[in-house]
């Protein structure tokens, strides 16, 4: 209910490579540590961000109002068959 | 370690220095700038020290050079910067470098005054011609004037003589020879002086003046002032009056010239002035050739002498801070030294003695001390600024935990979520890219525009704050205000033709309209369109702001873990750690998990998926309620259908929760203290146990002394455990009060990205929507116009004032609610003696005088 996995899955590999599995291949250096957390932080930050959003969006409780307009405008651009002709 | 997530480890060194090698090696360790020296003699006032003599004559041949320096720049000769960085010369070389300025500027100081008197010479005869040709007018007026005026007007001397008679013609006739001087005065001067003469001579004097076109340069005056000046002629008759004339001319500073009477002479004169005035002419070009030959050619060195001097000036300084060893043979300093470098001030010791001939090898000692070593971070460009940010608010103490690292990404991060806008990021990601681009040539400027240094000294920061403000934007589905609708929306429009002619505002249902699973990457378009979005955004985006406080907040409290592991602390850990989290994640993120369980288990009711009247969106509690209910032991208000809890079993959860998390607080406060004192009272009894055998041994009066003692020190040790109770007392308060106003402190991420979307959709709607709403390739204009205005606003008001106010509340995030988790920030920074940063600021402070 709510979720669609491919997304999810896609997200979390994504910036899991990038939290967990890139750290590793940071090349030796001064500032091996520093980039480690940056890769780390960036990764568990932006992921969190993108699934609070998906996450609140999953099962809305309340729907968008629009203007009877904008529906008319969504129903022509943005629907395969347009419902109003 | 090298890194950033601590200070580098610092040990105080004490250093032999041979006196000959001593400069030598003072010299290489400026080049390497890895040494703090202390003053070993605070209390031998600056005039007393050893080489006070060399100290003042560098600041002497700075002087010098700084006299040269203006020299050059009056005369705007460009001065050669070739940026190399001469080393500082041996002692033996000073002595050249002072006889070359000395000359240099005798010299100077010559030609400037012999162009000094030139120029006054110049100025005299100038003024001499001027008096010359002016004169010769007034004289042919004279000439013709009283020709005309017996011609025209006999009638008056005809009044003349009845009235003086035969006196008065007698008179008239010694009148005839009419004394005068002539002389220059400066314009301003005129009518004063005209007032003064009529008044002390009694009307008796007649004044012609001229004026004198062109101005004349004043040698008088540093800068060569230009000055207007007058030519006057005095007519007076007698003696008397002569002298009064030419007083009152001295007074008003007037020069006088001798003017001769006969036309041929002033003829003759005016010609001989005018070949001394091409002689002179010759000879004072002669001397400014002279002059710029001269200042050509320091223009050349002026900058390496500028660094020579200075360099030697501050090795003469430090070394004044050493001691002198009882035999003189010997100079004894103390510093502060980065372990890790040991190894490096060693070989540039090394080179310094080699240099130096001295056949006695320095010696580096490395001494035990109680004193607190200064912080050094190690910083590249790239950290310099995320550094900056953290010592602005306290410099860390020796070896403490830096949230540098860590603030190289929560701080964008935590900006972005306030300035999430993808546009407005954008911007921002160019301008910072740019800088981050031109570097190199950006800093070569070296600009003195205080705003733009600033900038430029932060452009790594601008440029993540400005990449993540692109990812939040994206998510936010925000750029300027309007969404992109890059994977189509998941909602359908469902309603017939009829109903929305009927009504103006239709909103869409969750359970017909909605495809059941969300928009992949951030919102969905169709909430940017609708009249309910910020509902159901502010909810989204409170619940955003809570869950990653708690987190911020939660990665504070484990970094103070390592604080207390890395110091060895196992009190703080068992007494103020554990208790802490629990306190923390019991209460506060406990929280944030029942804002996921809401996302998760309610929804609009639906036939399939959701039928459930308990989890639909009728039924779904308020987090807020729920939480307060939780602390205040209240179970919520049953309403017929739904069930007032989450979960099973959550009221004995959050009692429990709520209970321990409570206790957390009298562990905080009185663990320690009662530990310490436990721990102090053993120490005690053992103590006492040891002076026990020890009094056996003695006789009597080691007895009366151990009781005398006792008492004291038995009070002494109370009001410490006093100090610490209540020490304690205010580290719980602050932070149990603490942890509730920061998690609600952190709302300001929510307050913020909400003031900014409404702000530039405000910005839109009543600017750029009039532009693009206009019609016929007249509109094309208009909108031209109206672009240009939406962008100014766009980037003066929504980029640089909203940016600057989302800057300033991740800072306070970041200051308080992050680092008071675990920062003391009582440290004092590592200022090596460092020849980079002493010329730097030198001609920093050179260029501000200027």
């Amino acid at each position: 209910m709510g979720a669609s996995w491919a997304p999810i899955l896609f997200f979390t590999v994504i910036w899991g490579a990038v939290g967990i599995v890139l750290p590793f291949f940071v090349p030796k250096g001064p500032n091996k540590g520093i980039l480690q957390v940056i890769l780390m932080l960036t990764a568990f930050t932006c992921w969190l961000f993108w699934l609070c959003c998906y996450m609140a969006q999953m099962n809305p409780l309340i729907g968008p109002a629009l203007k009877n307009n904008t529906i008319l405008l969504m129903g022509r651009e943005w629907q395969e068959h347009n419902p109003f002709l | 370690m090298g890194s950033l997530f601590r200070s580098e480890e610092m040990t105080l060194c004490q250093l032999f220095l041979q006196s000959e090698a001593a400069y030598a090696c003072v010299s290489e360790l400026g080049e390497l700038g890895l040494v703090q020296f202390r003053d070993l003699n605070p209390d031998v006032n600056a005039f007393q020290r050893k080489f006070v003599n060399e100290v003042r004559r560098c600041d002497e041949m700075e002087r010098k050079l700084r006299y040269l320096e203006k020299e050059i720049k009056k005369d705007g000769i460009p001065m050669l910067d070739t940026g190399e960085n001469p080393e500082a010369p041996q002692p033996r070389e000073m002595i050249d470098l002072e006889a070359t300025f000395e000359k240099l500027e005798n010299e100077l100081r010559e030609v400037n005054q012999n162009a000094e008197a030139l120029k006054r010479n110049f100025l005299e005869l100038t003024e001499l011609k001027h008096i010359l040709r002016k004169t010769q007018v007034f004289f042919d007026e004279a000439e013709h004037g009283s020709v005309v005026s017996q011609m025209a007007d006999p009638s008056r001397e005809e009044e003349q003589v009845t009235l003086l008679g035969e006196e008065g013609l007698r008179a008239g006739g010694q009148a005839l020879k009419l004394g005068f001087v002539a002389g220059v005065i400066l314009r301003e001067r005129i009518p004063a002086f005209e007032r003064m003469l009529w008044r002390a001579c009694r009307g008796n004097v007649f004044l012609r003046q001229a004026e004198i076109e062109t101005p004349l340069e004043d040698p008088s005056t540093v800068s060569g002032d230009q000055v207007f000046k007058s030519v006057f002629i005095i007519f007076f008759q007698g003696d008397q009056l002569k002298t009064r004339v030419k007083k009152i001319c001295e007074g008003f500073r007037a020069t006088l010239y001798p003017c001769p009477e006969a036309p041929a002479d002033r003829r003759e004169m005016a010609m001989g002035v005018l070949t001394r005035i091409e002689d002179l002419n010759t000879v004072l070009g002669q001397t400014q050739d002279h002059r710029h030959r001269v200042l050509v050619a320091a223009a050349k060195n002026i900058k390496n002498w500028f660094i020579k001097v200075r360099k030697i000036k501050a090795i003469y300084h430090t070394l004044n801070l050493f001691n002198l060893d009882v035999t003189q043979k010997c100079l004894i300093a103390e510093c502060w030294v980065p372990v890790l470098d040991i190894e490096t001030i060693q070989l540039a010791l090394r080179r310094g003695t080699e240099r130096s001939g001295s056949s006695v090898p320095p010696i580096l000692n490395r001494m035990e001390t109680f004193e607190d070593p200064p912080t050094y971070n190690r910083t590249n460009k790239f950290t310099k600024g995320f550094q900056a940010l953290i010592d602005a608010y306290g410099v860390a103490s020796y070896r403490e935990m830096n949230p540098a690292p860590y603030t190289i990404i929560t701080f964008p991060f935590l900006f972005a979520v306030m300035f999430g806008d993808f546009g407005h990021g954008l911007i921002m990601f160019l301008f910072a890219g740019w800088m981050v681009l031109k570097e190199k040539p950006l800093a070569a400027q070296k600009s003195d525009n205080e705003i733009w240094n600033i900038f430029f000294g932060g452009r790594y920061i601008i440029f993540l704050m400005g990449v993540f403000s692109m990812y939040t934007g994206f998510i936010y589905n925000d750029v300027f205000s309007k969404s992109l609708n890059v994977f189509g929306t998941y909602w359908t429009v469902n309603y017939t033709r009829s109903d929305v002619i009927n009504n103006r505002v239709l909103q869409l249902n969750p359970t017909t309209d909605y495809i059941q699973h969300p928009y992949p990457i951030g919102m969905d378009p169709v909430w940017q369109l609708s009249e309910n979005k910020i509902i159901f955004l502010n909810s989204y985006k409170m619940k955003i702001s809570i869950i990653f406080g708690v987190i911020h907040m939660l990665f504070g409290v484990i970094v103070g873990l390592f604080n207390h592991l890395y110091f060895k602390r196992r009190l703080n850990i068992l007494c103020e750690f554990i208790p802490q989290i629990i306190f923390l994640v019991f209460l506060f993120f406990y929280m944030t998990s029942l804002m996921f369980i809401k996302w998760v288990k309610y929804a609009a009711i639906h036939p399939v998926y959701n039928p459930d009247v308990t989890t639909s969106s009728y039924c779904a509690p308020s987090v807020l309620i729920t939480f307060i209910n939780m602390v205040l032991f209240k179970s919520p208000t049953k309403l017929p259908p739904c069930d007032p809890y989450m979960y099973g079993g959550q009221y004995s959860l959050e009692k429990f929760l709520v209970i321990i998390g409570v206790l957390c607080i009298p562990w905080m406060l009185f663990a320690k203290p009662i530990m310490m004192m436990q721990e102090r009272k053993k120490k005690h009894m053992q103590n006492l146990n040891s002076h026990g055998t020890e009094n056996g041994d003695i006789d009597g009066s080691g007895v009366m002394q151990s009781q005398g003692q006792v008492p004291s020190h038995k009070e002494e040790e109370e009001e410490d455990m006093a100090e610490i109770f209540i020490h304690q007392g205010i580290h719980t308060i602050e932070y149990v009060l603490g942890s509730v106003s920061h998690t609600a402190s952190y709302l300001r991420l929510w307050a913020l990205s909400l003031a900014h979307a409404q702000l530039s959709e405000v910005l839109w709607n009543m600017v750029m929507k009039n532009g693009l709403t206009q019609e016929g390739w007249g509109g094309g204009i208009i909108l031209w116009g109206i672009f240009a205005f939406w962008a100014v606003l766009t980037v003066g008001i929504l980029v640089l004032m909203e940016g600057l106010s989302a800057f300033l509340h991740t800072l306070r995030l970041h200051w308080v609610e992050f680092q008071s988790k675990f920062y003391l920030g009582q440290g004092y920074s590592f200022t090596p003696f460092s020849f980079e940063i002493i010329l730097d600021t030198a001609q920093a402070t050179s260029e501000a005088t200027d």
